[in-house]
């Protein structure tokens, strides 16, 4: 709850503060230690030392899920401004204005992973949305850029108009915005509360850019500045996920059997989409992009197996992929050139940024002892204990196969073939930021159970 | 010494000590220094494992056996067991690096010691499949072992490398990932929930899942070993990796394949093992054949060794699957003897390479005139490559084909005729590239062949000729597995 409202007035601070100061590297202090005391403000909430009584009539629970899963989004926003805080100065004048529009979408994401009304759902993904169509429309001299947050915005009010419907049908099926209170059984569902849930699926499906619902996120992904792509198809994405299970596994989850299949359907067309068009991908860039669709994919598997091991599984995969993918952007945006030719002999100009991207790249592809494997291990146990649909679970591994084969494009470009990858000049705090991304990666990796255990404080 | 009291087991230290010198490695720049300590922790290796022979009794259980508890909440614990089959391959295993080592010695690599590191970090990987007592930790090793091979020979070798190199990268991933597939399949119905090799021989799983349950493992070891018609990759890895890398790629990592068959396949899925193992022994059979004609076509040297050890593993496979106890032994010995010879042709097709700067059989010819030392040692291996008695492979293959036959007697007539296919093209081979009119100048000086090199194929010539006469006991080194093995087939009948 702390987090909520501290996030929110941080942002105001930041708003302000542009006006004190001039220069524009204070801005990137400020939002560091606002970030730190948001961990530390979640860290004591998270073990109770921290309790704000407030009477918020039962519409957010922080449970425990929910609070590991702030804590991991604030680390890795954490990692974020590490690793960007100079690239945020180059995008505009408004660093200041950045900063706060990224902590007012921190409160949002606290919000959804703790809703308990579809009211407060529909806030938080407002409020992660709103400050996204700016962010995505930052770079105002680039046209690619304006069409980026058009689409964005219209696209995504077009769905935000598809949620509200999905809930106003609820609302009228069962009377309660209350997801805990709506008792849905097992049964099939009346007309009313089947066409909610299915407009729900479409809109949360659209946030998460999952098939075939994902038609803006290639181009707003790649139009948008770099920094602000990587924040939205990592955190972004993943508490919008966080938000897609505790809705669905909250509300619907006894009738999980009639709406399975609608899942199993996404989870494999999100998977085959994103894959198969990354392979065919110039630009780094927009292969990230893709990446990203194919990652949401596998995602996806833990909404369709609805189990004690999509729950375990979503908390690790956030951290894996977002820790992986910001990472791996925060490389990128140190090149001089996107496409994959660009990164030609990264291995011989510096080693240290190929080691590590190598180490991102193999994360992502799910290899063992990264924090990647252990997550994709999770996803897919989900789903073969779920019990049905087993092919869902050979597919999603052929699929992962066929990732192999655009991460490891990247891998031969940096060590394999010859070329001079010209790069930006690097900070000592960015290589440190580098490090330890790759050290949390390598650490979930071989004990995942840190993370685990959280859950079962 | 108390046999119970143990500071580390055999199975870790084999694991751990190439990891660590693998890792200090990587941060040595001279690349005499990389070379002295690359090969002298090869040795330190050999030197333990053939230690750890000497502790074989079930008295020092303690030496052999590890367990500690990782991922608990998975269920799968750290666990390593060393048992005979494991030793004989670790043994293999260890022997394989200073010969690829030696060979190599006077060969200088760009970056040395990212060469030499990650060969030491693939040893510790396949030491660790060998020992592997959790199907997950077994997983972690079977694509540990994978990615420095794949950063190996994408990085040092010909041309076509990458393609070539990634194109096995994809073949092997998508067989692991269908296999993990398959052990979590397999672990979601174990009694007790654990990893354990125990406890997933001890699983039944319902009627018509474990046959789909079995092809997402065996496609997996098949692409491995390779099986026809999975092996399209084999050959060109082969061509494109550097010559060391081959050594280690064919001398050791197809028998991951046929190791993983003995140890997971067939006691853990015993019916559907039954059920398909006619198919999978033609299917090698095919492969045998198949290989033998192309290897005899085969105008380069490395693409010839190459099929031809496709027949070989093909062989091995089909001997596995007629789950025969003189053919599981024959298997067993086998498998030490095909990786010491493939290693010992290899050392001869990259010297006859350096120095005759070609590897075309039609472009050679009379070398053993100019060299009679190198075809001496060529001829024993390619005798020894087509079994010929008093020559280690003999000794293998007439029980491999023992075993077959008490399976099928067409079967065997079949992977017969293969014996003739491969002395027809070993021979063949060897009077066109040793004897006959010289056609081509060396262009490096004989003396090339330097004191490392000899040293490397003396000890393959003497391993070959003593195992050849007097193989006992590596078959008291494997028995217990092979007990292991033939009491999970038999408990079928």
């Amino acid at each position: 709850m702390i987090a909520i409202i501290l996030s929110a007035l941080w942002g105001v601070v930041m708003m302000f503060s542009g006006i004190f100061f001039k220069r524009k590297s204070t801005a990137g202090i400020i939002a560091v230690l606002g970030i730190v005391a948001l961990i530390i403000v979640s860290l004591l909430e998270y073990h109770s030392y921290l309790y704000l009584p407030l009477d918020i009539k039962g519409m957010l629970t922080f449970s425990a899920f929910s609070q590991v899963f702030n804590l991991v989004a604030f680390t890795c926003t954490l990692i974020y401004f590490l690793l960007n805080a100079s690239e945020f100065e180059e995008v505009g004048n408004d660093v200041y204005e950045y900063y706060a529009l990224i902590f007012f979408i921190l409160s949002g994401i606290c919000i959804v992973t703790s809703f308990n009304t579809l009211l407060m759902l529909f806030l938080g993904i407002e409020i992660i949305s709103i400050p996204l169509y700016i962010l995505a429309g930052s770079d105002k001299r680039n046209l690619k850029s304006n069409e980026a947050s058009l689409k964005y915005f219209l696209m995504g009010s077009f769905s935000t108009g598809i949620m509200l419907m999905g809930i106003v049908f609820l609302y009228g099926a069962t009377g309660t915005f209350h997801i805990q209170g709506m008792h849905l059984g097992t049964e099939k569902p009346a007309p009313m509360v089947a066409i909610g849930l299915v407009l729900l699926l479409a809109a949360m499906s659209f946030k998460v850019s999952a098939a075939p619902f994902h038609f803006w996120a290639p181009d707003v992904y790649d139009g948008s500045p770099t920094i602000f792509t990587s924040l939205m198809a990592t955190i972004i994405k993943v508490a919008s996920f966080v938000a897609f299970l505790r809705l669905f596994d909250t509300a619907f989850g006894k009738m999980h059997v009639q709406w399975q299949i609608l899942a199993a359907i996404i989870a494999a067309a999100t998977l085959f989409i994103g894959n198969i068009t990354a392979v065919f991908q110039q630009s780094v860039k927009r292969m990230l992009s893709y990446s990203s669709i194919a990652q949401a994919g596998f995602m996806m598997l833990s909404i369709f197996s609805l189990n004690t091991f999509a729950k375990e599984g979503i908390i690790l995969y956030s951290a894996a992929y977002s820790l992986a993918s910001i990472g791996s952007f925060a490389v990128l945006v140190k090149m001089k050139d996107y496409s994959f030719e660009g990164f030609n002999g990264l291995r011989k100009t510096n080693p240290f940024l190929a080691l590590m991207n190598t180490i991102f790249l193999l994360s992502l592809t799910g290899i063992p002892l990264s924090a990647g494997f252990i997550a994709k291990y999770y996803m897919l146990i989900g789903t073969v204990k779920n019990g049905h649909y087993f092919w869902l679970a050979i597919f999603a591994v052929l699929m992962a196969a066929i990732s192999a084969i655009y991460y490891f494009r990247l891998i031969q470009a940096m060590y394999f073939k010859e070329g001079n990858a010209e790069v930006k000049p690097l900070s000592t705090t960015y290589k440190a930021a580098l490090l330890i991304t790759a050290g949390l990666i390598i650490f979930i990796g071989a004990f995942p159970n840190v993370l685990i255990n959280a859950l079962y404080n | 010494m108390n046999p119970n009291d143990v500071f580390i087991t055999f199975p870790e230290l084999l694991v751990w000590f190439p990891l660590l010198s693998g890792l200090i490695i990587f941060f040595l720049n001279k690349e005499n220094q990389v070379k002295k300590l690359a090969l002298t922790s090869s040795f330190i290796t050999v030197a333990i494992v053939v230690a750890s022979l000497f502790f074989t009794d079930k008295k020092y259980f303690n030496f052999n056996n590890v367990s500690y508890f990782w991922l608990p909440s998975l269920g799968s614990s750290f666990a390593l067991m060393y048992d005979g089959m494991g030793r004989m391959l670790c043994l293999l295993t260890s022997l394989a690096f200073p010969l690829a080592f030696l060979s190599s010695y006077n060969k200088s690599y760009t970056k040395p010691n990212s060469f030499y590191g990650l060969m030491l970090l693939m040893q510790s990987g396949l030491i660790g499949v060998f020992c592997a007592m959790d199907a997950l930790v077994f997983y972690f090793f079977w694509e540990l072992a994978l990615i420095p091979a794949y950063f190996l020979s994408s990085r040092w070798g010909g041309e076509r490398r990458i393609q070539t190199t990634f194109k096995f990268f994809v073949y092997t991933f998508v067989g692991s990932l269908l296999m993990l597939i398959g052990i979590i399949y397999v672990y979601l119905h174990t009694p007790d929930l654990t990893f354990s090799l125990h406890s997933f021989t001890n699983t039944r799983l319902p009627v018509g899942k474990e046959e789909i349950t079995f092809w997402l493992f065996f496609i997996a070891f098949a692409i491995k070993m390779p099986v026809f018609p999975f092996h399209t990759w084999q050959p060109d890895a082969y061509e494109q990796a550097t010559p060391s890398v081959t050594m280690i790629l064919s001398g050791v990592m197809v028998k991951m394949g046929v190791f993983a068959l003995i140890r997971w396949l067939i006691p853990v899925f015993p019916y559907a093992s039954q059920i398909y193992a006619n198919f999978i022994i033609i299917l090698a059979v095919i492969g045998m054949v198949y290989a033998s004609c192309i290897a005899w076509m085969q105008d380069d040297l490395k693409r010839l060794v190459a099929y031809s050890s496709i027949a070989h593993i093909g062989l091995m496979c089909a001997a596995v699957f007629a789950r025969d106890e003189s053919g599981m032994k024959g298997v067993m010995i086998q498998m030490f003897n095909h990786g010491i010879n493939v290693i010992g042709l290899w050392i001869v097709v990259d010297l006859i390479e350096r120095i005759w700067g070609t590897r075309k059989i039609s472009e050679l010819g009379g070398l053993a005139n100019a060299s009679p030392v190198l075809t001496i040692f060529m001829v024993v291996i390619a005798l020894a490559n087509l079994a010929l008695p008093l020559t280690n492979a003999f000794v293998g293959e007439f029980l491999m084909f023992n075993g077959l036959f008490s399976h099928g007697i067409w079967t065997t007539a079949i992977a017969l005729f293969c014996i003739i296919l491969v002395a027809i093209y070993t021979l063949n081979m060897v009077r066109r590239v040793f004897y006959g009119e010289t056609k081509r100048e060396n262009v490096l000086s004989l003396s090339t062949i330097d004191s490392n090199v000899k040293t490397a194929l003396v000890i393959v010539v003497l391993i070959i000729l003593v195992l050849g006469v007097f193989p006992k006991p590596m078959f008291e080194l494997t028995q217990d597995s092979v007990d292991v093995f033939m009491s999970k087939v038999k408990g079928l009948f």
